[in-house]
């Protein structure tokens, strides 16, 4: 009887079983890959801003407090974007008339807010309340990264269910004085005082699915 | 010994007499290659317009949520868990009779565990359907799985329900492997009988290359025993697993260490009787009588009659537990299942799975193949009928008055159960018409001796 099958075949299907294997766990491997790229979660992702506001020279360079624009961040539920006014209190006095800002400018003048678009977004089916995390000594830096380092700013963080619950599980390893709150680039004094600190500030850090999904 | 043997009442045979190796192979072979007879399309397009239905109500579902379903407070399992259980407990008869009667040398499963084990494959499907649209949000069925996800989470380990996912996918593994090993060698001969070039390379694609040398032979022959050997433990496994979804959970009607064992008989009784409601159509339309006699019709109606036994043996100790545990949420169940809303579901099951049952302790009935599969069909519906008892009695009547309810499949339900009897009979439809429904190459190591050689 005639081959129906050329010779090859049997390498053919030799490699393919094989390689079917390491496709189907390369491809899987890829899929995880992917779901914690910054692609996925905008990490690191510089958004187009209205103006190009610089959080660097405002904060390391200039000394401005994060609480005197997010003047929420210790008693709201949100940090807050600042109001245009919050910009012209400096503005009408110094680069008043810097081409740059024509667009606060113009905001204040018309009462038409400033389109910034919100870098830090969680999904709506997270309850999220920025408050209670200032006050129980999450620093800012813990979550946004070294904003006094960041020209234009960015996410830094994945914002991810298991980066939220790293942290909700093991409180001690990010919490910080509260005199520290604002500090950059803040070290533990020693390797007790995360510890020590949650039990100062009463962290009973929950990771029962209600707590954030109310 | 043949002194012993020659005392012993000849056992009728398995096969009929008068078959050789080339007689047996081109009956059963002859069937996949003949003209498509007209009933089939017939029967084919029936069957694939309920498939239509099945993904009509699986639509409908994905647009708007489980609420086209029956289900309410406090009957949170309706529909999907009843017919989830019922096809998977359908599926377990194909798994003994292909691995346990194997090991235990029961020449006899050789015509019947081919189409069984295709009957445990297409109700592991029906059945594997349930768990993941009841989820309300199929695409993310996924998350039942463990994986090292975004989320910083691992499914509940602690959950007689993951449980579950690993029972039901190792099964439809297995059953899935065990069924196409099984059918390599028969792919094989029908490669070579094939007239055209198209089912040739298909049917050579799927024999892998099989020659039928010995290293074949001893290789398979290998494969094929260990694969028995871990088919066996999910004959019990997996049923053990689905009761424990059940057993686990605090319900009166549910928390009863009698579960494991009951549903596993459960499973086989339900299995049987599904294997008899195919095999004896089957048997009639091509004509099998010569591969599938009145002795295997006879020996599944005696493992129905048995595990049939310690089902309605399973009944009676949920009722004796009721009274003895002298609790009264357990007592109270037990009377509102017999006496409450559901009653007549109740009595009718007590019909089906036990009173009709007892007609096979008379031969005659056994040796009917007619009347055998009436009693099958009684206790197909009494299987679907258990579980609805279980699940909905148990659930309706809270345990404040305040949250009684009551209970009924909407018209989604109904398409939902009845497409996926559709999806299961396309199947089985798709694989009498494209494989051989019985195991060629085993038929002919059963034949006698003289003849095989003939």
């Amino acid at each position: 009887m005639a081959q129906i099958f050329h010779r090859s075949t049997n390498t053919f299907s030799r490699v393919w079983m094989f390689g079917g294997l390491f496709l189907v766990a390369g491809g899987i491997g890829l899929l995880l890959l992917m779901s914690r790229s910054s692609y996925a979660t905008g990490e690191g992702i510089v958004l187009q801003q209205p103006i190009p506001f610089s959080h660097d020279h405002h904060t390391a360079a200039l000394g401005i407090s994060c609480v005197y624009c997010h003047w929420g961040a210790e008693e709201s539920a949100f940090a807050g974007v600042p109001p245009t006014a919050t910009c012209m209190n400096c503005h009408n006095l110094i680069w008043n008339q810097s081409p740059m800002l024509a667009q606060v400018r113009e905001s204040y003048r018309t009462g038409q807010r400033i389109e910034w678009q919100r870098v830090h977004d969680l999904p709506d089916y997270v309850y999220f309340n920025h408050a209670i995390h200032v006050s129980k000594g999450v620093g800012c830096e813990s979550c946004h990264g070294r904003v006094d380092k960041m020209p234009l700013i960015m996410q830094a963080e994945s914002l991810q269910m298991e980066w939220c619950l790293d942290c909700h599980r093991n409180p001690e390893e990010q919490v910080r004085p509260l005199s520290a709150i604002y500090a950059m680039g803040w070290k533990p004094t020693d390797p007790e005082q995360g510890a020590r600190l949650v039990a100062e500030h009463e962290i009973n850090s929950k990771v029962t699915c209600s707590t954030c999904h109310r | 010994m043949s002194v012993d043997d020659r005392a012993l009442p000849a056992k009728p045979p398995v096969i009929a007499p008068g078959h050789t190796s080339a007689t047996v192979s081109d009956k059963i072979g002859e069937i996949v290659f003949r003209k498509t007879p007209r009933w089939w399309y017939f029967a084919f397009a029936g069957s694939f317009a309920l498939v239509m239905l099945l993904l009509m109500a699986l639509t409908k579902l994905v647009v708007e949520g489980t609420g086209i379903w029956g289900l309410n407070n406090p009957v949170g399992w309706g529909f999907a868990i009843i017919n989830f259980v019922w096809w998977i407990g359908i599926g377990h008869a194909g798994t003994l009779i292909s691995a346990i009667l194997l090991l235990l040398r029961q020449e006899w499963r050789t015509s019947i565990n081919r189409f069984a084990e295709a009957m445990t494959l297409f109700a592991v499907a029906c059945a594997g359907l349930y768990p993941l649209i009841h989820v309300g949000r199929p695409w993310l069925a996924y998350w039942l799985l463990p994986y090292p996800n975004t989320m910083g989470m691992w499914p509940q380990f602690r959950s007689p329900l993951i449980w579950d996912v690993f029972a039901v996918s190792t099964y439809a593994t297995v059953s899935l492997l065990f069924w196409f090993v099984g059918l390599i060698p028969d792919l094989a001969t029908l490669r070579d009988r094939a007239t055209s070039g198209f089912s040739q390379r298909i049917y050579g694609v799927l024999a892998m290359g099989w020659r039928g040398s010995a290293a074949h032979w001893h290789n398979y022959e290998t494969a094929y025993l260990l694969l028995a050997g871990l088919a066996t433990p999910l004959v019990v496994s997996v049923h053990t697993v689905v009761s424990f979804d059940f057993a686990v959970g605090q319900v009166p009607g549910w928390h009863a260490t009698i579960f494991p064992p009951y549903f596993v008989a459960g499973a086989i009784f339900a299995g049987f009787a599904m294997v008899l409601t195919l095999a004896i159509p089957l048997r009639a339309i091509f004509n099998l009588h010569d591969f599938i006699t009145i002795r295997h019709i006879q020996n599944m109606c005696k493992v129905m009659l048995a595990t049939g036994l310690i089902v309605a043996y399973g009944y009676l100790i949920e009722i004796f537990m009721a009274w003895y545990s002298g609790h009264w949420y357990e007592q109270f169940m037990i009377l509102n299942r017999i006496t409450g809303p559901y009653r007549y579901h109740w009595w009718a099951l007590i019909l089906c799975n036990i009173l009709v049952v007892q007609l096979l302790w008379i031969r005659k009935v056994r040796t009917t193949p007619v009347v055998a599969w009436i009693v099958a069909m009684f206790v197909n519906v009494g299987m679907w009928l258990e579980r609805f008892v279980i699940v909905v009695t148990s659930l309706h009547r809270d345990f404040l008055p305040s949250s009684w309810g009551m209970y009924s499949g909407t018209f989604w339900d109904w398409a939902t159960f009845i497409g996926s009897i559709g999806l299961f009979l396309a199947l089985l439809f798709l694989f009498l018409r494209f494989l051989p429904m019985i195991s060629i190459f085993e038929m002919r190591t059963i034949l006698p001796k003289e003849e095989a050689e003939s």
